[in-house]
């Protein structure tokens, strides 16, 4: 219990809550259901792509891509659409993940089979995807009228009082708290991340563990590619340009150690959570939306300087920690 | 990130000099830099003028002055993202500045001070309190161009003093314009500074192995800060040159432009792991793109589409060498 209220998630989640109350000490209306439905919906393509890039920094990589695969995926999706408005939703749901998947992969090849530093591959592929976007589209937006009802309406259809891009993150995180915890997969993640010549000698592959990672990375970043581009009923080159970094962010500020091997998806969730009520927040305490880069740049900033800080005077003693628990139960 | 199980062969007797140059990065980046610039005479009539020659050079030169500082730093196993959003705050300090009046020597000195304060303030973050450079500057990439969004908004600062418009528009001879003749100044120096003298050796030592050069006597610490001062003033150096080229100054500008440094000197050859890589490899690596860039212009190809080209270089001339290697063996 007492470790777990000193846990990095504990202070991130009460610096969420004080934020949360802060707000709501002047502005009731923020923290009303409602509102927060909209702002946690708000923030679920954030959270979509910080699930996929959590495990990709958990592997020692970074994927820079993502945003790029996102405006990519979203983009042939919204063509596609456009062009046969026939086409039912789950086979575009398919189409989005299946695209996202391979760009995903095309990167986790490239840091497998070739080695190259994923830092260099993402900055590549960041700018060829975008550039694809172009090459397809013309440079030309498609918009609201020329999509289907059907297909802009999914990801804001409400179940259970929830909007569907709501519930897709929620489900999506739950299924990354169990996948991380308790399969084969989840845990090479930490062991790659951890230590990759250990984890050579259990047995892990570890380029493979990596290319997994980036294929997961890269089929979420599509997944939500058509949730954002159905959800705003608008396609273009830019969109999401730069959200790339918003999403190491949210890692970051949720413990997701950029050295490999150590954080939580617990941590990911609040950490994007904290972004997106900071993002939401600033037009209703009256403060202007150009804030924002610079309130998320000096909370990256706290957060790695506090995680340094922690993780220093706990040192990696991993083994004595194993013990404890291993005691405990 | 990820180290590959490189195993260093050493071989029973040492290539002579002659074939080694032969080989290297440099040569090789050097026939294509020559490649580019035949292709590009056929493909377009203009290409072979003087002055559409010099033209193209203001492609390349603000970004590889950054770029030579960059180099020592990545060399020394450390990287600097937020560059571009020091231009950005340079720029809007010294547009603050002339907006009461500041003459250009004033706003030089405001320039460069401010790129020193910035580079300062990411050495002090990553030499001072230990924590990892890729993290710290995605933070004050945020931090330092969300300053510019906050002091500018969706404004623009005019109205700078006449003279102040030489160190972006004006010539020293004919057709050598003055940025042109600085990238080459700062080329001699970073070549001397990095390939003939201790410092330069004490950056290879460090980002070869960090724990044996502290070993051996090395200031690590200081050597890295310095290196941060410099590339903060190189940003600012290149922010001088951008606002005056340009004229005025927009929270937006020199946006991206990190990645663009990092692709000129990945490939210029120098290792993104740290510890190998030289300034010619660099100067030449400029070359080439600007050339590409400048001849895709004259061939009407817009910019997005010429960033697919950056990105497939920057991925190919890793990837190639790595391909042909497993092809050999």
């Amino acid at each position: 219990m007492m470790t777990f209220l000193k846990s990095r998630e504990a202070i991130l989640a009460g610096a969420i809550i004080v934020l949360l109350a802060l707000i709501a000490s002047r502005f009731p209306g923020f923290i009303a259901p409602a509102n927060l439905v909209r702002v946690f919906t708000d923030t679920s393509p954030l959270l979509l792509l910080a699930l996929g890039q959590t495990v990709v920094i958990l592997t020692r990589c970074i994927d820079l891509s993502v945003a790029a695969n996102l405006a990519l995926t979203g983009m042939v999706c919204a063509m596609l659409n456009a062009a046969m408005p026939g086409v039912p939703v789950f086979v575009i749901l398919a189409v989005a993940i299946g695209l996202g998947a391979i760009m995903g992969a095309f990167n986790g090849i490239l840091v497998w089979k070739l080695a190259i530093p994923p830092i260099v591959v993402t900055l590549g592929t960041m700018t060829i995807y975008r550039g694809i976007i172009f090459l397809i589209s013309n440079g030309e937006w498609v918009n609201a009228h020329e999509m289907s009802a059907a297909f802009t309406g999914f990801p804001r259809a409400s179940v259970l009082g929830l909007p569907v891009l709501a519930w897709f993150a929620m489900v999506m995180a739950g299924i990354f708290i169990l996948m991380i915890a308790r399969t084969p997969l989840g845990r090479s993640f930490y062991a790659v991340g951890g230590n990759p010549h250990a984890a050579v000698y259990t047995g892990v592959d570890v380029g493979k563990t990596q290319f997994w990672a980036f294929v997961i990375s890269g089929a979420l970043a599509g997944l939500t590619g058509y949730l954002w581009v159905a959800r705003y009923a608008v396609a273009y080159v830019d969109i999401a340009g730069g959200f790339e970094l918003e999403v190491v962010a949210a890692c970051v500020i949720g413990g997701i150690s950029i050295a490999g091997g150590a954080g939580t998806i617990l941590g990911t969730i609040l950490g994007a959570l904290f972004l997106g009520i900071v993002k939401n927040a600033l037009p209703v305490v009256d403060i202007s939306p150009f804030w924002q880069m610079a309130i998320s740049g000096a909370a990256i900033i706290t957060a790695v300087a506090f995680n340094a800080r922690s993780a220093k005077a706990k040192g990696r003693i991993i083994l004595r920690r194993a013990q404890a628990q291993g005691a405990q139960a | 990130m990820t180290d590959a199980s490189n195993t260093r062969h050493i071989p029973d007797r040492l290539q002579s000099n002659a074939a080694r140059i032969l080989k290297s990065w440099e040569v090789l980046l050097l026939g294509v830099a020559i490649l580019i610039f035949v292709a590009n005479s056929f493909a377009s009539p203009y290409f072979l003028n003087a002055w559409n020659l010099s033209d193209a050079t203001f492609n390349f030169t603000e970004k590889a002055m950054i770029a030579f500082a960059m180099a020592l730093l990545i060399i020394s196993g450390e990287i600097d993202l937020s560059v571009a959003a020091i231009i950005a705050l340079a720029s809007t300090a010294m547009g603050a500045a002339a907006q009461v009046g500041a003459g250009t020597f004033e706003l030089v000195l405001i320039g460069l001070v401010t790129g020193l304060t910035a580079g300062a303030f990411n050495g002090v973050l990553v030499t001072l309190m230990g924590l990892p450079s890729i993290v710290v500057t995605i933070g004050t990439m945020s931090l330092f161009r969300g300053i510019s969004y906050i002091i500018l908004g969706d404004g623009a600062y005019r109205g700078y003093p006449a003279d102040f418009a030489f160190f972006g528009q004006g010539y020293v001879w004919w057709v050598l314009s003055f940025e042109f003749v600085l990238f080459a100044v700062l080329a001699v120096i970073y070549y001397v500074v990095l390939h003939r003298t201790n410092f330069g050796r004490t950056v290879y030592t460090i980002g070869n192995n960090a724990t044996a050069a502290s070993f051996s006597g090395i200031r690590v610490a200081r050597v890295k800060f310095i290196l941060f001062l410099l590339t903060g003033l190189m940003a600012g150096v290149a922010a001088i040159c951008l606002t005056s080229r340009l004229g005025s100054t927009r929270p937006s500008i020199a946006f991206g432009w990190e990645l663009e440094v990092v692709t000129m000197v990945v490939l210029g050859g120098v290792s993104i792991l740290g510890g190998s890589g030289s300034i010619p490899g660099v100067v030449i690596a400029a070359f080439v793109m600007g050339l590409v860039t400048f001849g895709l212009g004259l061939l009407n190809v817009p910019g997005i589409v010429m960033s697919i080209f950056i990105g497939l270089m920057l991925i190919g001339v890793i990837a190639l060498p790595r391909l042909w290697a497993k092809w050999r063996a």
